[in-house]
């Protein structure tokens, strides 16, 4: 051997600390962007917070799957069947406490939707563990089986759904206290859309929480990475998993109950139809990234919100389009997750 | 002769033959044995999806591939007959500029979609299937001048085809010799050809190599296989033959519209035909299409018998009731993946070969 | 001599067509530096990996402490107390070095809940790592990587650390500083298993030495005797050496 002498030791270099905050800024910038092309700043207003009610409702609902994803290499295309077990829970509950949404007192009003947020992410959660013992569990590591096995478990839930609530559209009021709009200046904005605005900023606080600063939190964002390694540390992976994907479907039925009020209406539907807006978030926002789904999920609210009023037939390709610019800017998504 | 029409692949089950000539004999006699306008719809109908379930088996069962966008090939078939009629007018000119066009297009959406994304993990092409043919479905409701819309295009068929034509005054054996007959012939003929033509492919040496790649993609590759040019071209393959059953779907209609060729819920039919009937043998195109479409329509009767004998029983009675046939289908579906993934084919051939 | 801390017996193991251990038979004895040496595809990472249980026996018999843990699960047969470094290292590179000890710490819930005295300890055997505490451990160079993933398997005591090629693609005066870390763990009574194609390297920490050819076990012995045997080693790593080109 001949060792060289090793030039600088590489110890005292200090690596700078570069966190990737590009996509974040895309948010305001779309935004902006939004300002000249609408026009009417009361308008912009209106449309921004459609946008982010929207975006927020769909992070609560990707969240879930995305992570799924990253921890087990495992998507669920009946993921949106939580989602409208979630909304016909809504129905179901909401129905019964038709006293407390229709009162006057806005604390009332609130109670109800609390108990139909809890109650919905309870009951789905539940029903997301029975999914995973039954459909996603035989089929680990298996990903055409796993594709058409989760497919097949939405349509068996779609058609329960029916079995118990029918076919046909439930309307799902609002609570009288958040229905209209709030003037903001000149722009009217609705009062829901305040409301799941402020509830996607909790869940996500929430979860960011949980993520950063708890162990499970570290063992799911370990475990996104290189599960084999959380293995090999002692810890059970699998176990992990299925809190996950509990916590996945719980977060699904919570959106579920959200984007019902959103629609003001119920169908059996609803989930499979979201199935692929779900899918685009993920993808642009990079697979297994919770992170990049949030950014994804307001960016395509807001682009759906702003497409809608400028160019109604484009809209329907406003977030396919997202997904292709994004993608030729970073073809992982926004935030790749290092895989080993 | 019957060996080689079949090029070698056998059913190699006595049960199955038998259930595949039962088939084959209900199809070819349908107007005369099922007299009626539903049942030789039934028919025709099945006649049309054994092509499309497999032509979806090509790149499913044989190639390893989950696809979300066939129905789109399968639609863009049947608006370029439609598109081409209502243009051109119903003649067979017409027929075939649609044809030909579809065809085109197909090609070339297949081949751009195989090579930008056939490299990509199984779940991501699903993925981006998906969304491709979400789009597409969409495009094709927008372009309301162009494709009618979500109200779809009527449109009339050649002459030959049309019910007012008539080979001959008098019925045979109390079938009236119409256009409605021979379209159902041409229907029948075209679908025995396309099978027997898809039955050549998957046994040729072009079809070997895909079961390799299916069962082993990095070996493939180790022996000078370009994986990705194989999949691609079962791609382009299988969109060719999912546009021509879309063409005898046209053909057959004499309407197309968004709910008839593209809707997601005609893909998950094809997804259910396939593994039900069975993976990887397109035998199993021929069964699961025939059970699923005959359950689609009879199961239905028999529900009705069921629900209205479960009726002081609330619940029962919601779960047979005679709209609920698809949770039927999808929990069989379910059990198929788990219980035997080779479908009914991959049974009855397990079956007729004793365990060594 | 007392009982092994970690037996193999005819083991072996199948990567789906491949069969790469065809009967491993191998006595890793307590308070030693045990290296496993070998070509390329030997099997000594498929060894470490068999025994850890990523990848299951299909034949043999696996004993740690006497007890058979050829059945258990990867997370079980870490918990009776062995560490595993992998070739990759397996950093957790968009975690913070911090994070990444408090996740190797199974007793930890935080961070305060780590042996203040231990980790001192740590951080004296790898003072970069106390450096770059608050960093993500994907910015560290390669060596103050492989640092962490030793690190990271000694926060705690553990019975029996594996370790796959700790030297590989790292520069000589790294290597040398791995190597004071390898003596300062012997020094504790730690049992090593230590893969190595490096014999330099490796003749510096073992006590005994096991070669690997063909997913067996071809020599056993101390690495005293193989480092004073040139014939043995032209035998042994010189064959390996010729069949490797």
């Amino acid at each position: 051997m001949n060792p060289s002498p090793p030039a600088a030791s590489p110890l005292d270099e200090l690596p700078r600390v570069r966190r990737d905050l590009l996509p974040l800024a895309l948010i305001p910038v779309i935004a902006l962007l939004g300002v000249p092309l609408v026009g009417s700043f009361s308008t912009w207003v209106t449309l921004t917070f459609a946008g982010l009610a929207m975006g927020m409702i769909i992070f609560i609902i990707a969240s879930g799957l995305t992570l799924v994803f990253g921890l087990m290499d495992v998507l669920n295309f009946g993921h949106g069947v939580f989602i409208t077990l979630g909304a016909f829970l809504a129905t179901a509950i909401l129905g019964p406490l038709a006293g407390w949404t229709t009162s006057e007192r806005i604390l009332l009003n609130l109670g109800a939707v609390l108990v139909a947020m809890v109650a919905a992410m309870i009951l789905v959660g539940l029903v997301g563990f029975l999914f995973e013992r039954a459909i996603i569990r035989p089929v680990y590591g298996q990903p055409l089986k796993q594709i058409m096995i989760t497919m097949g478990g939405m349509i068996v839930g779609e058609e329960l759904i029916k079995v118990v609530w029918g076919p046909q559209a439930i309307p799902l009021l609002l609570p009288a206290g958040f229905r209209g709009s709030i003037l903001m200046g000149e722009a009217a904005v609705e009062k829901y859309r305040l409301v799941a605005v402020v509830i996607g900023l909790i869940v996500f606080a929430a979860m960011f929480w949980v993520l950063s600063r708890t162990k499970v939190g570290l063992l799911i964002r370990a475990g996104v990475q290189d599960r084999e390694m959380v293995e090999c540390l002692g810890y059970r992976i699998k176990r992990l998993f299925i809190g996950v994907f509990v916590a996945g479907s719980a977060l699904a039925g919570l959106g579920g109950v959200l984007w019902g009020l959103f629609q003001q209406s119920v169908v059996p539907q609803m989930g499979g139809a979201i199935t692929v807006l779900l899918f685009i978030v993920i993808i642009i926002g990079g697979m297994g990234s919770v992170g990049g789904c949030f950014i994804g999920s307001l960016l395509v609210g807001l682009v759906a919100n702003y497409a809608g009023f400028l160019a109604p037939k484009v809209a329907l390709f406003s977030n396919i389009l997202l997904m292709v610019i994004v993608l030729l800017w970073r073809p992982e998504g926004l935030f790749s997750v290092g895989k080993q | 002769m019957f060996s080689r029409l079949l090029s070698g692949d056998l059913p190699r089950s006595r049960m199955l033959t038998l259930l595949l000539l039962g088939v084959l004999a209900a199809l070819a006699f349908a107007p005369f044995l099922f007299p009626g306008a539903k049942a030789l719809n039934v028919a025709a109908k099945i006649c049309i999806f054994i092509v499309l379930v497999a032509s979806f088996d090509l790149l499913l069962g044989y190639t390893g591939i989950v696809s979300f966008a066939h129905t789109m090939f399968f639609g863009i078939g049947a608006y370029g007959v439609a598109i081409a009629i209502t243009r051109l007018g119903p003649t067979w000119a017409g027929v075939a500029a649609g044809t030909g066009c579809a065809l085109l297009v197909s090609l070339l959406l297949s081949l751009l979609i195989g090579l930008f994304s056939l490299r990509v993990k199984a779940l991501f092409y699903a993925m981006i299937t998906l969304a491709v043919a979400t789009a597409f479905m969409t495009l094709a409701s927008q372009l309301s001048d162009f494709t009618g819309g979500e109200d779809g295009l009527s449109f009339k068929v050649p002459e030959l085809l049309s019910a007012a034509f008539s080979l001959r005054e008098a019925p045979f054996l109390g079938v009236s010799l119409n256009g409605k007959l021979l379209s159902y012939y041409l229907v029948f003929t075209a679908t025995g050809l396309l099978f027997l033509l898809m039955l050549r492919i998957v046994n040729s040496p072009f079809g070997r190599v895909l079961q390799a790649i299916r069962e082993n993609a990095f070996r493939a590759e180790a022996l000078g296989y370009r994986i990705v040019v194989y999949r691609t071209l079962s791609n382009v393959l299988s969109a060719l033959f999912a546009t021509l059953a879309g063409v005898l779907l046209a053909l057959w209609l004499r309407y197309n519209g968004p709910d008839t060729s593209l809707s997601f819920e005609i893909m998950i039919d094809i997804l259910l035909m396939v593994v039900i009937g069975g993976m990887g043998t397109l035998y199993g195109g021929v069964l699961g299409a025939s059970l699923f479409i005959v359950t689609q329509n009879y199961l239905q009767d028999l529900m009705k018998l069921a629900s209205v004998a479960a009726t002081p029983i609330p619940f029962l009675r919601d779960l047979v009731h005679p709209d609920r046939w698809l949770l039927w289908l999808g929990i069989l579906f379910i059990v198929s993946i788990y219980r035997f993934p080779f479908g009914i084919v991959g049974k009855l051939r397990l079956k007729a070969r004793p365990p060594a | 001599m007392s009982e092994p801390l970690l037996q193999l017996q005819g083991v072996h193991t199948h990567i789906g067509a491949y069969h790469i251990l065809q009967g491993v038979d191998l006595e890793v004895p307590p308070g030693e530096f045990t290296i496993l040496l070998g070509r390329n595809g030997a099997g000594k990472t498929t060894t470490l990996r068999t025994v850890m249980g990523i990848w299951s026996a299909s034949e043999g018999s696996i004993r740690f402490e006497g007890q058979e843990i050829g059945n258990l699960g990867t997370p079980d047969i870490a918990q009776r107390g062995i560490a595993y470094v992998p070739e990759n290292m397996g950093i957790f590179a968009d975690l913070t070095v911090h994070e990444n000890f408090v996740l190797a710490a199974r007793g930890a819930k935080r961070s305060a809940d780590m042996d203040p005295k231990r980790l001192a300890w740590v951080f004296e055997l790898f003072p970069a790592l106390r450096k770059f505490w608050q960093h993500p451990a994907g910015l560290l160079s390669g060596g103050q990587k492989q640092m962490l993933a030793v690190a990271r398997a000694i926060v705690e005591p553990r019975k029996l650390l594996l370790v796959d090629e700790p030297s590989k693609g790292l520069a000589p005066s790294i290597i040398q500083n791995m190597v004071q870390a390898f003596r300062e763990l012997k020094r504790t009574d730690t049992t090593i298993l230590l893969v190595e194609q490096n014999f330099n390297f490796a003749r510096q920490l073992g006590d005994r030495v096991a070669v690997m050819d063909g997913g067996r076990i071809v020599h056993t012995g101390t690495m005293a005797s193989l480092a004073g045997d040139e014939a043995l080693q032209q035998r042994l790593l010189g064959l390996s050496l010729a069949s490797h080109q």
